[in-house]
């Protein structure tokens, strides 16, 4: 029961405190806000990163050829070998015909040519399509598949795609590193701005002290006020990211470019992104109101 | 009994100054001192240490079982909740009523309401001053101010009150009214009063017991006296 009294008292003082120091949380508030914008940026850019990094990825496979005019014997013993690699998820046999059959119908040039082939003139190969459990190892698969009896080419999307990935990555690296600086500037931001709320508290807070307030008690209405101030910054922040993105969405019709850059879908992807910023906004509050109080505690 | 008792007490601040040399006394239960000394004399740094304000360098300081000296920070508000302190320029709420202010120091420990309610205008009735209870403390004179915050330092039903020079701002007329509600507050409620000052008239109207101070080291304690000349 005290404990909800006192908690009680917190909520209210903190309520009080607000907007009885009307300017300096004016203050607090947009430095949070200004930050979370920024913070809700990076991380919608390190989201839609990791995403279509991972949706390419997804799609890198191994394209295995079989020499010419293999026997069924040579492509049985193939996909035995093929299907007992660990690496392997799943594959996908294709004979010359069907991979003429398909190409033809891609383009009418390949189709005028193709047209009078019959099966022994067919110069294509028999293939496999390899999907793979870890893209890391993609290289060291395709190598052992290199060695089978049988085959006579392996690709897979070295170079290109590799260094996409590696880039998208190094991007998303940055994001990361973007979005912890600012929180931790804001939190260093609104130790300062709520240090000054409490200075004009200082006698308070002493008086309390020498009444008999334990150090929680004292500290517990400020770190509500923190929280205060933190959803209230990420007000802005949210209505900003839910609209923008929203927008930008339906702006590229959900693609970035090409429509290799697939766009998150902006629901529940936004919301998802809301929470985190109020999140941060309550945390950085928090974080810097009990660190500010703290110093005034050694009375 | 004894309520305080300090032994071999020294205190030395960082700058070095040494404000108390190897202090020990004791003070018992219900007893009203007066603890005088002039600048410079360790009074002030003696007071602060019996609250914890200040920690001793050296000793022990026993406030009613509890070791002050050992005290952690953390643990600060369990001495003072057994006690009330009064200061010199009274540290009123100036946003708050004269309820208020003394309810404040209820709150702040989680007391209910009706209890609150109870102690408090007890307190002020103790004081005199349970007609001016909506009145803010810049609508009071220095004298009733001292009160509000007598009755602030009283509501919880201290054993021990502390008061630090609480007559310094005070004309003669309102400084004794001051001590005389502090002697009700001893007589009536038991609690033990310990006053310190460097106003002779009322150490010597009061005739009580009486410890002085000078450069840090005890001159004298005495039973029932007036104001020591020698300090």
């Amino acid at each position: 029961m005290k404990i909800f009294r006192m908690l009680g008292r917190s909520i209210r003082d903190a309520f009080k405190s607000v907007f009885r120091n009307f300017s300096l949380s004016i203050a607090s508030i947009s430095c949070i806000t200004i930050t979370l914008i920024i913070v809700a940026l990076s991380i919608l850019a390190s989201f839609n990163v990791e995403n279509f990094t991972k949706e390419i990825e997804k799609d890198m496979t191994i394209v295995v050829f079989l020499e010419s005019n293999s026997d069924e014997n040579t492509i049985r013993y193939v996909t035995n070998r093929i299907k007992n690699l660990s690496n392997v998820e799943s594959y996908d046999f294709k004979d010359k015909a069907t991979v003429k059959k398909e190409m033809q119908q891609e383009s009418s040039i390949f189709n005028t040519i193709m047209e009078d082939w019959n099966n022994e003139d067919n110069p294509l190969k028999d293939t496999y399509q390899i999907k793979v459990k870890k893209i890391e190892d993609i290289s060291k698969t395709a190598k052992t598949i290199e060695k089978i009896k049988g085959v006579s080419v392996v690709r897979y999307g070295a170079g290109m795609v590799d260094k996409m990935v590696q880039a998208f990555s190094s991007i998303e690296k940055v994001a990361y590193g973007v979005v912890i600086a600012l929180v931790v500037v804001t939190v260093f931001l609104i130790i300062n701005t709520i240090k000054l709320t409490i200075f004009s508290r200082k006698r308070e807070i002493s008086i309390m002290r020498l009444v008999g307030a334990s150090n929680f008690t004292i500290k517990i209405p400020f770190i509500i006020e923190g929280m205060i101030l933190g959803v209230i910054g990420s007000i802005i922040p949210i209505c900003i990211i839910t609209f923008g993105y929203l927008a930008f969405y339906q702006h590229f019709d959900g693609y970035l470019y090409s429509k290799l850059i697939e766009l998150i879908q902006p629901e529940p992807f936004i919301y998802e992104v809301s929470l985190i910023i109020v999140g941060i906004g309550i945390l950085v509050g928090m974080i810097g109101s009990a660190s500010a109080v703290r110093k005034y505690l050694k009375v | 009994m004894d309520l305080i008792r300090l032994k071999n007490v020294k205190k030395q601040y960082k700058n070095g100054v040494t404000a108390i040399y190897d202090l020990s006394l004791s003070i018992k239960k219900g007893s009203f001192v007066f603890v005088i000394g002039g600048s410079g004399s360790g009074k002030s740094t003696f007071i602060k240490m019996l609250y914890r304000e200040e920690k001793p360098t050296k000793g022990s300081i026993i406030v009613g079982g509890v070791n002050v000296a050992k005290l952690r920070n953390k643990k600060v508000y369990k001495l003072r909740r057994k006690l009330g302190i009064v200061f010199q320029d009274y540290r009123l709420l100036p946003k708050l009523n004269v309820y208020e202010n003394v309810s404040f120091a209820m709150e702040v420990i989680g007391a209910k309401k009706d209890e609150t309610r109870r102690k408090v205008l007890k307190a002020l009735e103790l004081v005199g001053l349970k007609n001016k209870i909506h009145n803010y403390p810049d609508q009071l004179s220095g004298g009733e101010q001292q009160r509000v915050a007598i009755a602030r330092a009283i509501v919880n039903e201290p054993k021990l009150l502390i008061c630090d020079e609480p007559t310094g701002n005070l004309d003669p007329d309102r400084s004794m009214e001051i001590v005389k509600v502090l002697e009700e507050i001893n007589k009536t409620c038991g609690t033990t009063v310990i006053m310190a000052t460097h106003d002779k008239e009322i150490v010597n109207k009061m005739q009580k017991e009486v410890i002085s101070l000078k450069d840090g080291r005890l001159i004298s304690h005495i039973e029932k006296g007036g104001y020591n000349e020698n300090i």
